[in-house]
């Protein structure tokens, strides 16, 4: 399947790669997002979640939505993901418009540039974490092409896990796991397939202290690293502190502080 | 990719899915059984049918006949020569057979179907040789009595017959005139009670030499019952039943020596005469009346206007078995000329005899139908009055309500094959709902709404085949070990699965059709498929962001 969503090779990538401690501010928007309404609906009542949000994440920055809970923060995200699509706004990904393309490319868009981590890891129980991290390159490719490059995308699915500290993990089911190996595993699941952005919900909102804390060292040296843009999603405000950026969601709405 | 992994991981991990397709491999183990042995009973019966019936028969409607058979035959061939292969002019009428029961003593009258044959041409348009008891008789039948040897090779036991019982017979019968006469004051009319030798104590085993020692005394025989007739039995004469008392002056005056003379030869459905039935133990046990050697009375009318009926006596030379009860139960044959004879068939002036029917055998291969209506043009029914039909043709209602049968039971089991579809259909929504969170995953991986149906899908299709294939083995397993199974049944449930009183044959006849099985395996398939695409459906049309929610 030929992509039908083609990014246009963007230069100013190549400039962040040439200047990896370009700050943040001066690069360029990744994903922008204006005026995003989203209600839903509840019985007869419609319950409105977004009230005009307006949002953007550039080239490398590491950014947190802080919000309470029912403030609209996962809905945003979801909008982001192309999981949902809004009532009312537009989204853009590196210039072009997203929110209203087909369901196709919105497909193709996420098993390819962004990659998506949830707060309860979203693991398919019946694989082992090998072949969840590997899910995303298996839906990529049909079956002869995936076989004809498994050696290749194994050894990246490898490298991932070991990334992540879990190359003694490979061949466990996600039930032998913990809760925040389970969340590494869906972390490498999210990078296997290179993506410019990296989208977490909530990331260690079902974790102890220490695991969160790990959960987002990896995040942050992602993002240190290889200068992968990343928008976390927390309640938490020490992680929200951590970042380089802010965005509170107040009742549907940012505010900016 | 993930599809293929996907549905077999699922396959694996479900086995409650493997619960709701065990329906579907019972359905297409029972499909396969119920085809097999039906196919199986078509067959064998279509064997012993066509066994027994020539291919066609040029019949009339009078039973008087049709007159100079060899013209007909003439025409026939002119007609369609170059499809036959042999053809045989026979003799049918209704008749009484009329004999005596060997052991009760009593006289046995009968309806049977005379039929006149040709020895040496009948069998070349039908099976009559291989069916009969004597192997000398069936490789070349002569209506001849054989020294004994009778049902050799026949899966029951058969007693001892032809000439080594009718010399004890004739024996026995000269022992007890002699009784008679030594005994003169012994009653006459007890006499009659004790003419029949108890050969039923004879085993198949044993000589005729080691046969047992005849009574010593009238006292020392079995008291039986019989009503009071000399029963001319060995008499060349014809006879009406005397019901006068035995007069023992008349058998010395015999001509007919029964020890080494017989009648003409007349060969018998072997039910005519004998009783298949249990005996005390429930074993399956043959009782004859007669046997070969024995001499019966044949009455049926001559050709005069009106009828008269004409008797004679002829010798059982054979037994004619075909396992098909409508036939051995009323089959008598008589060789043809013998029966035109007393019939009066054959004009004194130009020795042109009639026959009530000609039987054509045609080359293999041929069509029957096609033949049929050539003679159907050159014998017109307002003309001649013939009725033409093929052996299709007379057994036309039984093959067809066989199967109408296996027709109607094939629906049937195939509805219960749909009853499983929804069983599967079932358990298949219970698994996408199931499964509703790993939609979500799947479609946030990026999996297409097509992808996530086709894992249903081919989660189906993959339970479909194992179960199909499953059932496919259990079936031919089935068919392969029926037997088996059904003598195993009889002894756990005592009840008789498969009566060889009824049937008549002994095994149950099995014949797999590859074809069929094929369709069977893949009608279930289809089914299991077409119910796993609404779950599919409901799970591809799932919302990514709700079905992650789900808990």
């Amino acid at each position: 399947m030929s992509s039908a969503y083609k990014l246009p090779q963007s230069k100013i990538l190549k400039v962040a790669e040439q200047s990896p401690h370009l700050h943040w501010a001066m690069a360029p928007r990744v994903m922008r997002a204006t005026g995003l309404t989203k209600s839903y609906r509840k019985g007869k009542v419609e319950i409105p979640v977004l009230k005009g949000v307006d949002f953007e994440v550039r080239e490398g920055e590491f950014q947190a939505i802080v919000g309470t809970s029912g403030s609209g923060k996962s809905t945003l995200l979801h909008l982001l993901a192309t999981l949902d699509q809004p009532d009312d706004g537009e989204i853009f990904f590196e210039g072009n418009r997203i929110d209203n393309l087909p369901a196709k490319s919105r497909d193709i868009l996420r098993n390819r540039y962004i990659g998506i981590v949830f707060q309860f890891y979203h693991l398919l129980p019946e694989l082992s974490a090998l072949e969840n991290v590997l899910m995303p390159l298996m839906i990529r490719y049909g079956f002869t092409k995936y076989m004809l490059g498994r050696r290749k995308n194994r050894r990246r699915a490898i490298e991932l896990l070991d990334k992540v500290g879990l190359s003694h993990r490979l061949k466990h089911r996600p039930r032998e796991l913990s809760g925040g190996e389970m969340q590494r595993v869906a972390i490498a699941r999210a990078l296997i397939a290179d993506p410019q952005l990296l989208l977490a919900d909530e990331p260690t909102g079902n974790l102890d202290r220490q695991a969160g804390d790990e959960i987002m060292e990896i995040l942050r040296d992602l993002n240190r690293e290889q200068g992968l843009t990343v928008v976390v999603v927390t309640h938490d405000d020490a992680i929200a502190e951590q970042a380089d950026r802010t965005v509170h969601l107040v009742e549907g709405r940012v505010r900016t502080m | 990719m993930y599809k293929v992994l996907l549905s077999w991981r699922y396959l694996r991990s479900r086995y409650i899915a493997l619960a709701s397709i065990v329906s579907v491999t019972l359905g297409v183990a029972t499909l396969i059984v119920v085809n097999s042995v039906m196919a199986g009973f078509t067959v064998e019966m279509h064997d012993r049918l066509h066994g027994i019936l020539s291919d066609i028969v040029v019949r009339s409607h009078n039973l008087n006949g049709l007159p100079d058979s060899e013209w007909h035959m003439e025409e026939i061939r002119k007609v369609a020569g170059d499809e036959i292969v042999a053809m045989t002019a026979t003799v049918s009428v209704p008749a009484m057979i009329n004999f005596r029961d060997n052991i009760r003593g009593q006289w046995i009258t009968q309806p049977i179907n005379l039929i006149g044959i040709d020895a040496t041409t009948y069998s070349d348009v039908s099976e009559f040789e291989q069916h009969l008891l004597h192997p000398l008789n069936r490789d070349q039948m002569e209506f001849l009595l054989r020294e004994n040897d009778y049902g050799r090779g026949r899966k029951e036991k058969f007693p001892v017959a032809g000439w080594a019982r009718r010399r004890v017979a004739a024996q026995w019968e000269q022992r007890n005139i002699t009784d008679q006469v030594e005994n003169g004051a012994v009653a006459s009319n007890d006499a009659a009670l004790i003419t029949s030798p108890p050969f039923e104590l004879v085993d198949d085993s044993q000589t005729p030499a080691e046969l047992p020692a005849l009574p010593d005394s009238i006292e020392e025989l079995p008291a039986l019952q019989g009503p009071l007739d000399n029963g001319p039995r060995g008499v060349g004469q014809q006879g009406s039943l005397p019901a006068v008392p035995f007069q023992t002056e008349n058998a010395p005056q015999l001509t007919f020596d029964a020890a080494t003379e017989q009648h003409t030869g007349i060969v018998l459905g072997i039910s005519i005469c004998s009783l298949r039935g249990r005996d005390v133990e429930g074993d399956l046990m043959d009782y004859y009346f007669a046997l070969p050697g024995d001499d019966v009375k044949i009455t049926f009318p001559n050709t005069g206007q009106p009828p008269k009926a004409v008797s004679d006596s002829f010798t059982i030379v054979d037994f004619y078995e075909s396992e098909m009860s409508e036939y051995d139960s009323s089959f008598a044959f008589v060789p043809l000329s013998k029966l035109q004879n007393l019939r009066g068939m054959i004009t004194a002036e130009t020795g042109v005899a009639s026959v009530s029917a000609i039987q054509i055998k045609l080359r293999a291969g041929a069509d029957l139908d096609m033949v049929r209506d050539r003679l159907q043009a050159r014998f017109p029914l307002q003309q001649f009055g013939y009725q033409i039909q093929t052996w299709r043709d007379m057994q036309g209602p039984l093959l067809s309500a066989v199967q109408l049968e296996t027709t109607i039971l094939n629906i049937l089991l195939f509805l219960i094959i749909a009853v499983a579809g929804f069983g599967i259909l079932a358990t298949f929504f219970m698994i996408v709902v199931e499964k509703t969170r790993d939609v979500g995953i799947l479609k946030s991986l990026g999996a297409p709404s097509r992808g996530v149906m086709s894992i249903f899908l081919g989660y189906g299709l993959s339970l479909g085949i194992a179960g199909s294939l499953a059932g496919l083995a259990l079936g031919l397993l089935f068919v392969d070990q029926i037997n088996v199974v059904a003598s195993w049944i009889e002894k756990v449930t005592g009840q008789e699965v498969f009566d060889p009183t009824v049937y008549y044959f002994s095994e149950i006849p099995v014949v797999v059709n590859p074809l069929t099985c094929l369709w069977v395996v893949l009608g279930a398939v289809g089914i299991a498929v077409i119910a796993s695409v609404l779950p599919a459906r409901k799970a591809a049309k799932l919302h990514p962001v709700e079905a992650l929610r789900y808990e």
